[in-house]
């Protein structure tokens, strides 16, 4: 039984919390490796944060840098918020992986390499002059040089399959190696070897060898003498699952559509890092799900916003470029007044940028790229479990309201992951959809006196015949008009509604003492970073605290109370200072801000050190990280 | 129900085309068709785009979407794909169908949802004030080409069919009962209907389509298609389409030329229907009528049966959607 407790002889140390990351070629299924270790995570009871990193081309040339694909975990006792900053554990398949990833190793950090991969062939395409392994420079590190190859080959060989064939299951040995090392339950990778090979028993039969040669070979090997134990945190009960951003994403929709009690409609065009949600989507029709793959970006959101006008629950996801294809229509969506939700799951740009790498640079875009004053609520997720909440709440606000809602998310919370507590789909808040009937007094644009919502009716009411369009509207009956003052009455009106909604939005959770010396104010993907960097400086005695806002429009009513609660206010984003503008603008605080834009999220030190300095008295105006 | 008139199909607002222009005739025919339809005024939408026929959708009693330019396709898409329930007609023209959203086009025609597409063809911007269309003769010399414009234009017919359209008819403004049937064919077609309607801008490009709306000379420019009847057309209607050697020519009946010798119409023949939509002038008359007219699957259909037989495997719940995979409790 691999169940972590076999461990014979051999030492076992504790540890609270370790950083593994597994890097190879991108043929190497180091993903994979990553999620497999990940549910054994889970499983053993830590609380976990994961962040996958993988090349742009499916098949870069094997054993190239470029090639490099990796996969990170940070996994812990205690209360976790990032991946890590450095690495305890690197694993390297290969010489280009090693060049690539050996820079964030901490010293002292184990190293675990497959010794057959350092051929002077994989050594040139890395270049490497020399072969780190023999010429000393990896002296710092301790360094474990495994014949996964050969292993994995011995453990195969009766199973008559291909070299190749063999080649690929070297992943596995390296999961079971590195489950033993940390007591990883090995039961989770099987199950999912045999679900996933159900069609092809031989490589059920491979894989599984190849995991438990690593498990067995690691436990024998005298080259490992210690093994680690990471014991469970204490995390609130309940019943808990992994979950990525964009999973969690496609399923606070579904849920939504679910409570609301509508058809769910997808209208998508694939795109890096957004199109999981069109997958995950596709295969969730059983609950009224529509998915329509468009043929551009611009019918995915037309499509959408027609199925809207229609009656259902309606969804265009995207990254980046798109969101400058879809600009148009949502512009009409603010004008017609229908419910929509645009995702923008966000990576690195301008234009094709970096499409697997992470950014939040498109803030000022959600906010502001429409011509004409267009506002629409904007809302984002701080974490991959929080996508759920989210698209949820987008849901929630577009249908209420009337009016398109955008949700950022980015490439980091995307295919990031971290446990989620499964709520019951009977907690979940109501979405009421209340389509108009009565003809009595009716006007297409007759709104709530409490929302200013314009009633949603559907086609096929009989007697609420009706038009809608792009042209100005007269305020009460909807037809077209060119009337000056109505024209500034209906912008007025859109406005205050969308105004209107910060009385829903919940005071703005902080972190760290009510007032202080600092506020650090973020808003996305770098809650973790955030957050945790904060807890450190508040341990160390400093008083900092953290906020981290979930909706950036409106912004929440209590904000411009908060910033003048502390002395300075750091605004920490991967972007060149887009919340900072907006809430310099908008409350006058001279806000500072810190800027990463490497298409990788911050590190918990960049923060902790930049808000030392700011301590400090030093540093006291905008710096790259 | 009571029975719907032509009246119940027109808004309270004021039309606001210019005086003499085509799109008048069109918008009364189509009022005039509606109502004999059997169908609820409530389920009918008219979902348009940009460019003066997309002002259609204001005129007539019905829901109606004007939306933004070379859109209307892919807006109609998603209405008709969650509500099969309703009667879709797109209304678009030249420069907002073939020209900004040819894309949409394209893709909505080989979906085949089960709409219907009007595309009144003037071949000129009109709105804009009269710039050259994709649909305008080499030379033409509009306020953007002065010296006359370079681009080759557009077959719309040509390009519904090469695009797999299942259904594909050209009708004309002026030619009020033809149109009116076109309309019908158009409605009881399960499919994407595509229609060309030769329209006249008597402002930017008036008498473009003189040769088959004036009545003295129109019999001999125009070619009407009449499935399983031979080509002929002709004031006396003594003139044929002939195929020699894989190439249309038109010849005299008369000196041993009988209909037997000439084409005769198949609308279940897209081949055919591409021979045909490459005729017209100057050597050819202007076909009208359905080029062609065949069943093809719907795209909602094939979406709801999607949908249906995923419930068949699996009920939709939601406990059983988060639980997914593996799990682990946290006492």
């Amino acid at each position: 039984m691999a169940d972590g407790t076999a461990t014979g002889s051999k030492a076992i140390e504790q540890r609270d919390a370790v950083v593994i990351r597994f890097a190879g070629d991108s043929g190497d299924g180091m993903q994979v490796t990553g999620a497999q270790f990940t549910t054994e995570t889970a499983l053993a009871g830590n609380d976990l944060a994961t962040l996958p990193d993988f090349p742009a081309e499916i098949r870069a040339p094997a054993g190239t840098l470029a090639g490099v694909s990796a996969f990170q975990l940070n996994f812990s006792s205690q209360e976790i918020f990032t991946p890590g900053d450095d690495l305890d554990v690197l694993v390297a398949m290969n010489p280009a992986a090693l060049k690539v990833n050996l820079g964030d190793l901490k010293p002292g950090g184990i190293l675990i390499v497959d010794r057959e991969g350092f051929t002077e062939a994989n050594l040139k395409k890395a270049d490497y002059e020399t072969n780190p392994l023999e010429d000393g420079s990896l002296a710092r590190y301790q360094v474990f040089p495994v014949d996964v190859t050969r292993l994995t080959t011995a453990a195969l060989k009766d199973l008559g399959l291909s070299a190749r064939a063999v080649f690929r299951c070297r992943n596995f040995f390296c999961l079971g190696l590195t489950s033993w090392l940390y007591h990883r339950p090995i039961e989770p990778a099987e199950r999912w070897v045999r679900e996933k090979f159900k069609k092809s028993p031989e490589l059920i039969e491979a894989n599984v060898r190849a995991l438990r040669a690593g498990y067995h070979f690691a436990e024998s090997t005298e080259l490992f003498a210690v093994s680690y134990e990471v014991r469970p945190a204490a995390i609130a009960p309940g019943r808990y699952r992994n979950i990525t951003g964009n999973t969690a994403t496609a399923l606070g929709l579904v849920a939504a559509a679910q409570t609301a009690g509508r058809p769910l409609f997808l209208g998508s065009y694939p795109i890096t890092p957004a199109s999981d949600v069109l997958h995950e989507l596709s295969a969730l029709k059983q609950f009224d799900v529509y998915t329509f793959q468009a043929e551009d970006e611009i019918a995915g959101i037309g499509a959408a916003l027609g199925a809207a006008f229609g009656g259902a629950i309606a969804v265009t996801t995207t990254s980046g470029p798109g969101m400058n294809l879809k600009a148009e229509t949502m512009g009409l969506a603010c004008a017609v007044e229908l419910p929509l939700i645009i995702i923008d799951i966000q990576r690195a740009g301008p234009s094709t940028g970096m499409p697997t790498k992470t950014e939040q640079a498109d803030l000022l875009m959600a906010m502001y790229g429409r011509h004409g004053e267009a506002p629409l609520p904007i809302l984002a997720a701080a974490t991959p479990a929080d996508c759920f909440a989210m698209a949820f709440e987008a849901v929630r606000i577009a249908v209420k309201y009337m009016t398109p809602v955008v949700l950022l998310t980015d490439g980091y919370l995307a295919n990031g992951a971290e446990p989620w507590r499964i709520p019951d789909p009977a907690s979940l808040p109501a979405i009421p959809v209340q389509f108009r009937t009565d003809p009595r007094g009716f006007y297409p644009y007759l709104r709530d006196e409490a929302t200013l919502s314009r009633p949603w009716v559907v086609p096929g009411t009989p007697g609420l015949e009706h038009r809608i369009g792009g042209l100005e509207k007269e305020y009460l009956t909807g037809h077209v008009s060119y009337a000056p003052t109505n024209h500034e009455q209906m912008i007025r009106v859109r406005a205050r509604k969308i105004a209107g909604i910060a009385r829903e939005i919940p005071p703005t959770e902080v972190a760290g003492p009510p007032e202080g010396d600092l506020l650090v104010l973020g808003w996305g993907s770098t809650y973790g970073a955030l957050r945790e960097a904060v807890r450190q400086l508040g341990a160390a005695g400093h008083r900092v605290a953290h906020a981290h806002l979930r909706y950036l429009n409106p912004l929440p009513a209590d904000l411009g109370d908060l910033l003048g609660r502390y002395r300075r206010v750091l605004v920490p984003e991967m972007n060149l200072g887009q919340l900072l503008r907006l809430v310099r603008a908008e409350y006058l605080v001279d806000a500072i801000g810190f800027n990463k834009i490497q298409g990788r999220p911050f590190k918990v030190a960049e923060i902790t050190a930049r808000c030392l300095k700011l301590l400090d008295g030093r540093g006291g105006e905008d710096q790259p990280a | 129900m009571s029975a719907l008139t032509k009246k119940d199909f027109v808004s309270d607002q004021d039309v606001r085309w210019c005086p003499g222009c085509g799109d008048y005739a069109i918008l009364s025919q189509v009022q005039k068709v509606l109502p004999e339809l059997g169908i609820p005024r409530e389920r009918f939408v008219f979902i348009s785009g940009i460019g003066c026929s997309s002002r259609f959708p204001y005129y007539v009693n019905t829901y109606g979407f004007h939306s933004i330019h070379g859109r209307a396709p892919a807006i109609a898409t998603g209405l008709k794909a969650t509500r099969p329930d309703l009667s879709v007609w797109v209304v678009t023209g030249d420069g907002d169908a073939l020209s900004i959203g040819g894309n949409h086009l394209i893709h909505v025609l080989r979906r085949n949802l089960d709409l219907n597409i009007l595309l009144f063809n003037n071949k000129i911007y009109g709105l804009t004030k009269g710039q050259y269309s994709p649909t305008s003769e080499v030379g033409k010399v509009t306020k953007s080409t002065p010296f006359g414009s370079l681009d080759h234009p557009f077959d719309p017919i040509a390009l519904a069919l090469g695009a797999d359209a299942s259904f594909v008819a050209r009708s004309v403004d002026v030619e009020t009962r033809h149109l009116q049937e076109i309309l019908r064919r158009a409605h009881e077609h399960k499919g994407t209907s595509f229609v060309e309607i030769l329209q006249n801008c008597n402002v930017f490009n008036d008498g473009a389509f003189n040769d088959v709306t004036d009545k003295a000379i129109k019999a001999d420019h125009t070619l009407v298609l009449e499935h399983g009847k031979p080509l002929v057309f002709g004031k006396n209607r003594d003139r044929g389409i002939r195929l020699r050697d894989f190439q249309p020519e038109v010849v005299q009946l008369g000196n041993g030329v009988t209909e037997a010798d000439l084409l005769v119409h198949d609308e279940h023949n897209p081949a055919l229907a591409y021979l045909i939509a490459r005729l017209g002038p100057p050597r050819f008359p202007t076909p009208i009528g359905v080029f062609t007219s065949v069943e093809r699957p719907c795209y909602e259909e094939a979406m709801a049966a999607q949908i249906a037989a995923a419930r068949e495997r699996s009920a939709p719940d939601l406990a059983a959607l988060f639980g997914r995979g593996d799990t682990w409790v946290v006492p």
